[in-house]
């Protein structure tokens, strides 16, 4: 498992150095493009996941002691968590939508070169942007939805293997001596709330005060 | 070569064992649902060389096109689909699994003593997704191919070609997994499951080099994975990473292509001079000279081969300084190669060396490898890479590393464990000329490419200048012959499945603990497990043995 | 190794161009790399002449009628040794004799003649600085310094010349640049090596070298009328550019009068020197290159300018040496068709002078 989970650590990294370079570069435009999300909903997705990563490490601890409905239950509490974070996600998601920040034939520069028509932008205290560099928030855009749609790939995927824990372990397999699953998928499970640790400073933190 | 270190078992009594892995089950489910790590190895050796032939028939075209100056055998078009999806078949679908997935499953674990792989449903899970990427690359190239070349630069491949990037990019991602997994399942292997006594440096220099080439699958592959996600992002989005007028830069994408693509050569060759080293050293009766250079030199390749990738980019406007460091970087990477050719010259001194076909095939690899890497120092030195880039003398120089090295150190596993996995010897004069036709054909067919490179010839043209043609001609011609090499072995080994004589359980007389068992192997492996109380190559523990060993087989 | 004998090296040149095996040596720099080339195929002939001598001498010494017992050798420290440093060594010595002809390669002398050429899907474009354009076609002089700026409309293409020994990639959005002198007259080819699409394989062209006199009655005959500059001249003042560069106390834009090449301090405090891919950036991306002391308010030319434009109007800048000259396009500006409309700022005075539209060719 750590092995693999050093092929993940690969591959965002790959992700995280095309983050870092671009905004070396387009400083102003990333500014501007993170000032657009919510931290309050970013915030709260932090706390989701690390309490998250709390109720799996208890189910590990739980599987260890052999003790199943309360294995069943931080198996549960952690699903459900991850559903949450997932929601607010897709929250996140549909706001962008809506205001024309998804990358591509429908992207709006106007929050960014008129900020005094987007609340957010003003509330933010965000200057005009001379057209090309607000262009470049697009960049910023697709670089966040590269990175967080990344993350709630592999969040998915791991409530996929949650779900079949959850059927498995009320039937006992876990609590029996055999908690190697557990703890491995534990493993998986901190090192994508790790991804999200670093994902969220990068993204949602640019220079705010 | 009329003495022969072959020894079998006398043929008028000998028989096939009644168990072994092939026996143990039957039919088709057990087949594609099985776990056992040599039924995985024959499933990919099967798989691979059905690819090989696609692959091959590519080639072919592309060698057809080339006979004349003018593209006048398909449109300009269907060239560069023929020459990407050589490329993309030939890399991802044949070389990079080739010895891990068919000899590698195979071999490894009986190599250090285990009954199977560690992790068994992986591997299966492995060569499904080999599968999945090959067969999702093929019905790309059915429906419309790909035209960007392998290489998949941007901005031609996100822009402005509207061909089937992103399915064969998504064939190359899924076929990742399987490189990753097989890698994974590697390494957990040689850490926990060696069997008593054997320590690391006792064990095979074939598992030092899969372990080498593992650390490189599961480092290098996910960056790939990401890199291939981007471009298909940009095409579908139009996110703008490597889009100028977006702000993004083309050239981060040859950044993170070659970071992935330069270990992947060398996740390439190292298994194949994993098996130069066991077939030197069991057609010379020794041990591999300085065992311990070899083995510290494949895991030096394997670090190396992290940081040179951009001298695939020396003229693409890096600054003078990085191509500095990469040239240099370059050089040092070069000298664990030149250190295992030669410590494989000298297994040979005072050896007692017979030329089975194995044996052929790795003195071809030898000298082909030797010409291969020195033609990479040409372009690891930034002076010349300028005048040598981008043309045949590039083509020339992979071809003789990938097919010259790699593809020869294959066809000498599998001539050299085909008994062991088989039972049975294929007919050696007839691959004794099959070896000598294939060396003849490559030679003809790769070397002019060299002068093409040198005299300015750029790769990937279908037309080229008239005063080129000869030697244009020269390499069709080889190319032929060496088709004809190629196809000769899978003709006899299939021949030889019914017809073979029985081999018994050790016909080289080799060191190995896959040689001290029945040929085919138990599903298990080993009836009792294995303790290694010698070390690596022992001739003369072997020589003990036989004198215990019983003659007949089960 | 030109330096060891100049008549035998030539000879081999010369036999191995003549049977087609090797390009001709048309430029000051191939036969310095030719000379690393043939050391790295000496060496490598060497190296694999003992590789095969080892091997077919052990097998023929060693083999198993003859040396039936083979005596176990675990290896040897000082071999080991010997054939790490050496080839280290050799490597090493080429690494850098390589990096030196490279840094050579790449590194233009100051006084070296500019030609602008852009790549685009399929064909080349070259411009030189008197105005003659050219298509699939370079006409270079002998004896002097040639430097290529070269820019990519679309995809990655390769500027390849192999009688010159030259190759640069040739990419969108940033120039890279190139140098050779040419020494020998004649007519060589001139490949695309980077694949960019269906036609790739016919975007190729010739490469003409010429005695400098036929070099000069050429340029004569191709000259389009207006040098580069001049097109950049009337492109600047098409665009308006003047509105805000020009030499008026007040103005929003720095003047641009002899700033090409100079060190510039940007708004963000970083200090830059005003080279063409600067000037270039700045056309399409003013934002992150203002000059300390300006409003960031140009707009960008992204999608309005062509990458011939922007070399036009780099041209024009870079020949723009006094204040004078940026008054003359001021009046240009005014006096052209197509600024009609653009009404000139206020208070700037219209100059009575006729307009010079005619500038020198500097070829």
């Amino acid at each position: 498992m750590w092995l693999f989970l050093l092929t993940e650590v690969m591959f965002f990294g790959g992700l995280f150095t095309v983050y870092m370079i671009y905004r070396n570069w387009y400083y102003p435009a990333f500014v501007a493009g993170s000032h657009q999300l919510s931290i309050p909903m970013g915030g709260l997705n932090s706390v989701l996941l690390i309490t998250s990563s709390f109720t799996m490490a208890l189910a590990v601890w739980f599987a260890e002691a052999r003790k199943k409905s309360a294995l069943v239950l931080c198996l549960i509490l952690t699903f459900v968590l991850g559903v949450v974070f997932l929601g607010i996600k897709g929250l996140e998601y549909k706001e962008k939508f809506e205001k024309h920040h998804f990358p591509g034939t429908h992207y709006s520069l106007q929050s960014f070169i008129n900020p005094a028509s987007d609340p957010v932008a003003v509330a933010a205290g965000d200057k005009a942007l001379p057209q090309d560099t607000a262009q470049r928030t697009e960049l910023f855009f697709s670089l966040y939805f590269a990175m967080t749609g990344m993350h709630a790939m592999h969040m998915i995927v791991g409530m996929g293997i949650l779900a079949f824990m959850i059927f498995r372990a009320r039937a006992g397999a876990y609590t029996a001596g055999h908690t190697q699953f557990v703890e491995y998928f534990g493993y998986y499970w901190h090192f994508v709330d790790i991804v999200w640790i670093f994902l969220f400073p990068l993204l949602y933190l640019i220079n705010r005060h | 070569m009329s003495s022969t270190i072959v020894s079998l078992p006398d043929q008028s009594t000998a028989r096939i064992p009644k168990d072994n892995y092939l026996t143990r089950e039957n039919g088709i489910l057990s087949w594609l649902l099985t776990r056992d790590h040599k039924r995985i190895g024959i499933l990919y050796l099967i798989s691979m060389t059905f690819f090989f032939f696609i692959g091959g028939a590519l080639a072919g075209l592309i060698r057809l096109e080339l006979l004349t100056p003018q593209s006048d055998l398909m449109a300009a078009d269907t060239y560069n689909k023929v020459f990407t999806m050589h490329g993309v078949i030939m890399i991802f679908f044949f070389l990079v699994p080739s010895v891990p997935g068919a000899l590698g499953n195979f071999f490894l674990p009986m190599m250090i003593g285990a009954k199977d792989l560690a992790l068994p449903k992986m591997n299966l899970a492995s060569w499904y997704l080999y599968m999945a990427g090959g067969l999702l690359a093929l019905w790309a190239m059915i429906t419309g191919g790909v035209d960007t070349g392998w290489t998949f630069t941007t901005p031609l491949s996100t822009h402005y070609v509207n061909t089937n990037v992103i399915t064969t990019g998504l064939a190359i991602f899924i076929a990742g997994f399987s490189s990753i997994f097989t890698g994974l399942n590697f390494i957990v292997t040689i850490h926990k499951m060696r069997a008593p006594g054997m320590t690391w440096f006792r064990m095979p220099l074939f598992v030092w080099a899969n372990y080498a080439a593992s650390i490189l699958m599961v480092l290098g592959t996910p960056v790939l994975a990401i890199a291939i996600v981007l471009v298909a992002l940009e095409r579908t989005f139009g996110i703008g990473v490597f889009d100028p007028t977006k702000g993004g830069d083309p050239l981060l994408f040859q950044h993170l292509f070659w970071f992935y693509s330069h270990p992947a050569v060398y996740i390439m060759i190292l298994p194949g001079m994993g098996v130069i080293s066991e077939v030197i050293s069991t057609f010379s009766r020794k041990r591999v000279f300085g065992y311990t250079a070899v083995a510290f030199s494949s895991v030096a390749i394997a670090v190396f081969g992290f940081f040179v990738w951009a001298h695939h980019m020396f003229i693409m406007g890096i600054s003078n300084y990085a191509v500095l460091v990469f040239s240099l970087l370059t050089m040092l990477v070069a000298v664990p190669s030149a250190i295992k050719i030669f410590n494989w010259a000298f297994t040979l001194y005072k050896g007692s060396i017979t030329f089975e076909t194995p044996m052929l095939y790795a003195f071809g690899f030898m000298g082909l490898f030797t010409i291969g890497g020195m033609t990479g120092v040409f372009l690891g030195v930034s002076g010349t890479d300028i005048h040598l880039t981008e043309t045949y003398f590039i083509v020339a120089h992979f071809h003789f590393v990938m097919v010259g090295g790699m593809l020869m150190a294959f066809l000498a596993g599998i001539h050299f464990w085909w008994p062991k996995m088989t039972g049975r010897m294929y007919p050696e004069k007839i691959s004794q000329l099959a070896a000598v036709v294939t060396f003849i054909g490559f030679n003809l067919t790769f070397f002019p490419q060299f002068i093409l490179g040198t005299l300015g010839m750029p790769r990937r043209y279908a037309s080229y200048p008239p005063e080129f043609q000869i030697l244009n001609v020269f390499s069709t011609a080889g190319a032929t012959i060496l088709g004809v090499g190629y196809l000769l072995p899978v003709l006899y080994l299939v021949w030889s499945l019914k017809y073979g004589k029985i081999a018994g359980n050790n016909p080289w007389q080799a060191t190995g603990l896959e040689w001290q068992t029945q040929s085919p192997p138990l599903t298990e492996n080993f009836a009792t497990p294995p303790i290694m109380d010698h070390e690596a190559y022992d001739y003369e523990w072997l020589e003990n043995q036989k004198e215990k060993e019983v003659a007949s087989v089960r | 190794m030109s330096q060891i004998s100049p008549v035998l090296w030539q000879f081999l040149v010369k036999w191995l161009t003549n049977f087609a095996l090797f390009p001709p040596e048309a430029s000051k720099i191939a036969p310095q790399m030719d000379a690393l080339y043939f050391f790295i195929v000496l060496v490598s002939l060497i190296g694999l002449t003992i590789v095969v001598l080892l091997v077919a001498s052990f097998s023929i010494l060693y083999n198993k009628e003859r040396h039936p017992n083979a005596v176990q050798i675990e290896g040897s420290t000082l071999l080991e040794a010997t054939w790490t440093i050496i080839p280290l060594g050799l490597f090493l010595v080429m690494f850098v004799w390589g990096a030196l002809i490279y840094f050579r390669v790449f590194t233009p002398p100051a006084n070296a003649m500019n030609i602008y050429v852009v790549g685009k899907q399929w064909m080349w474009k070259a411009e030189h600085e008197g105005g003659q354009h050219e298509i699939n076609s370079l006409h270079v002089p002998t004896g002097r310094a040639v430097q290529l700026t070269l820019i990519s409309q679309d995809v990655f293409h390769s500027f390849s010349v192999p009688a010159f020994r030259v190759k640069r990639e040739v990419i969108p959005g940033r120039y890279t640049t190139v140098w050779f002198e040419a020494t020998v007259p004649g007519t060589y080819h001139l490949f695309c090596s980077q694949y960019c699409g269906t036609s790739h394989s016919q975007m190729i062209g010739d490469v003409v070298v010429m005695s400098p006199e036929d070099f000069k009655k050429w340029l004569a005959s191709s000259t389009s009328g207006a040098s580069l500059a001049q097109d950049g001249e009337r492109l600047f003042a098409s665009l308006s550019c003047a509105a805000c560069h020009n030499t008026r106390q007040d103005a929003r834009g720095p003047s641009l009068a002899g700033v090409y090449g100079s060190k510039l301090t940007l708004a963000t405090g970083q200090a830059v020197t005003a080279d063409d891919a600067y000037l270039r950036e700045a056309i399409l991306n003013p934002s992150q290159h203002i000059t300390q002391g300006y409003a960031p308010i140009m707009p960008t030319y992204q999608g309005q300018v062509s990458e011939e434009g922007v070399i036009a109007l780099v041209e024009y800048i870079k020949h723009l040496d006094s204040d004078y000259r940026v008054q003359q396009t001021t009046t240009t500006t005014d006096l052209l068709p197509e600024s009609e409309g653009h009404a000139a700022p206020a208070g700037q005075q219209t100059v009575t002078q006729p307009p010079t539209t005619k500038g020198k060719v500097n070829p």
